[in-house]
């Protein structure tokens, strides 16, 4: 008996009728896909994206050249030389951060006790020529300050879970 | 699709009449070729579309042509591949590999000339149409086999001799469901063939259905087509048989593949579902437009089976070759005969449709 009925099922076609029609629905379901440039999909504020040094409100980096987001780094993307500078601190003369080896875990950001490094939710960056993947201390500053606000608006709404 | 006479009357003004009747045919060819290829780049963008919907994707949409989005994306498309180098590989054959391209296309286009796109027309109304058919679409073969040994690569082989026996397992069922329809209409002459038919449920498709059924999915496994694209086979052999062609060469295998979805979906409303014949012919009065037989007919029973081409790709997975094989072989060419039987007794006894049969 069993096998009668597979076999007529088989005959009809019965499952794949069925396939058909699943597929059939889905194609009149609402589409996932959003137009990447024009629409976008919700950021968390805590999204690891690019990196940035920030400083405090007076000016003053907040990097004090402790290395550890050097020892943490899984992927050794970041290389640190200090020394002392002009009014007595230690600070960073060479803080460089290779993005192709950089692998966004934010570890940095995790170990750091002053709070310099940060990742930001910048995701949209590229790379025209050889080298520029080394992001140097002069660039990471630069992206410091120009998304300060973002950076501390990130960071604040963030706080509560820190 | 209109009188032809003022375009003669237009020609027969520059080339003596002898050379009227070479001139218009080269005309309407030219006609219907271009249109089947502009339906066939519509319909590569319409299976990324559908694909895409199918999968909960929007599809190419960054092309626009006509404020469409996406409507340019095969045009585009074209000048890419217009735009690329022809590679002939050093070891191939390259008298083959530069022929098999054609012999793939020039038979899939050249089925048009004897299907009747509106009421009693086809550029060439031959009576033994359906053997030119059947003739035709065989010969497609060759351009795929010679492609496959003309590069001289174990892949495109090996694409080429699957689609081989393929194709000749196929061709049978396809030939004995044509069978059915010659027994349901009595003539080889397609146009013939549509006039036997009468009425939405008078149409071959209601007494033939197993015939129908058998027809379209030996029609799939014809063009390649997934479910049964081994000869492809993306995940297994690369591309099979077209691996080793690049740019226009690789286009004109694609062209063909399209252009014989086409044919196939054209074949089966011709023959199982009435052609250019009106669904409400018989229920309305014969004066009603909507009755009228016509190409607006025609369409949109072609445009169906060409969705359910689209639909079968995005719905299964690739049969495995020895089940396409075994369905081909030990299910559709039994169902055929079987119901050539029952076909046979049904004209025997004069049931149904063949009740006037003498």
């Amino acid at each position: 008996m069993q096998g009668i009925r597979s076999f007529i099922k088989t005959f009809l076609l019965w499952e794949l009728l069925q396939g058909l029609w699943v597929t059939l629905k889905s194609m009149f379901q609402t589409k996932i896909t959003l137009n990447y440039p024009e629409e976008k999909t919700p950021q968390s504020n805590r999204f690891r994206g690019l990196h940035a040094l920030r400083r405090y409100p007076n000016g003053e980096e907040r990097c004090i050249a402790c290395k550890l987001c050097e020892a943490v780094c899984p992927a050794l993307a970041i290389t640190i030389e200090s020394d002392v500078a002009s009014d007595g601190t230690r600070r960073t003369t060479r803080y460089d951060i290779d993005l192709f080896k950089c692998i966004y875990c934010g570890f940095c950001e995790e170990a750091c006790p002053v709070d310099a490094i940060v990742e930001t939710r910048l995701h949209e960056y590229h790379m025209e020529k050889r080298g520029e993947n080394i992001m140097s201390k002069d660039k990471l500053l630069g992206i410091g300050e120009r998304y300060e606000a973002m950076i501390a608006a990130d960071r604040a709404a963030d706080a509560r879970y820190r | 699709m209109w009188d032809w006479t003022p375009i003669r009357d237009w020609l027969s003004g520059y080339i003596t009449p002898y050379w009227t009747f070479p001139a218009l045919t080269v005309v309407q060819a030219l006609i219907v070729m271009i249109g089947i290829i502009l339906v066939m780049a519509v319909y590569t963008l319409a299976e990324r579309k559908v694909i895409g919907w199918m999968q909960l994707r929007r599809g190419p949409n960054r092309v626009n042509l006509f404020w469409i989005p996406g409507l340019g994306q095969p045009f585009a498309d074209v000048v890419k591949l217009i735009f690329k180098e022809i590679l002939i590989p050093a070891d191939a054959n390259g008298f083959l590999f530069r022929v098999a391209p054609f012999l793939a296309l020039v038979p899939a286009l050249g089925i048009w000339a004897v299907i009747p796109l509106r009421p009693e027309h086809a550029f060439a109304n031959i009576d033994a149409g359906l053997l030119y058919v059947l003739a035709l679409t065989s010969m497609g073969v060759y351009g795929i086999i010679l492609a496959g040994w003309a590069a001289n690569s174990k892949y495109a082989f090996l694409g080429a001799m699957r689609s081989a026996a393929q194709i000749v397992a196929y061709e049978i069922a396809m030939g004995f469901a044509m069978v059915g329809v010659l027994m349901a209409s009595g003539s080889l002459n397609i146009g013939e063939i549509i006039h036997a038919q009468r009425g939405l449920f008078g149409w071959n498709w209601t007494w033939l259905f197993p015939l129908f059924i058998v027809y379209f999915i030996s029609g799939v496994a014809e063009t390649n087509r997934a479910p049964f694209d081994v000869a492809e086979g993306e995940s297994e052999i690369v591309a099979g048989f077209h691996i080793d062609y690049s740019g226009m060469a690789f286009a004109l295998f694609f062209i063909a593949e399209y252009v014989n979805m086409i044919l196939i979906s054209a074949l089966t409303s011709i023959f199982f579902f009435g052609g250019w014949l009106s669904p409400f012919d018989g229920w309305l009065s014969s004066d009603s437009w909507l009755a009228q037989p016509s190409f607006f007919w025609l369409a949109p029973k072609v445009f169906f089976f060409m969705f359910v081409f689209l639909w079968f790709r995005a719905t299964f997975p690739r049969y495995r070759y020895d089940q396409i094989m075994r369905l081909g072989w030990k299910a559709l060419i039994p169902v055929t005969l079987i119901w050539l039987l029952v076909e046979g007794i049904m004209v025997y006894s004069h049931v149904g449709p063949w009740k006037g049969h003498p």
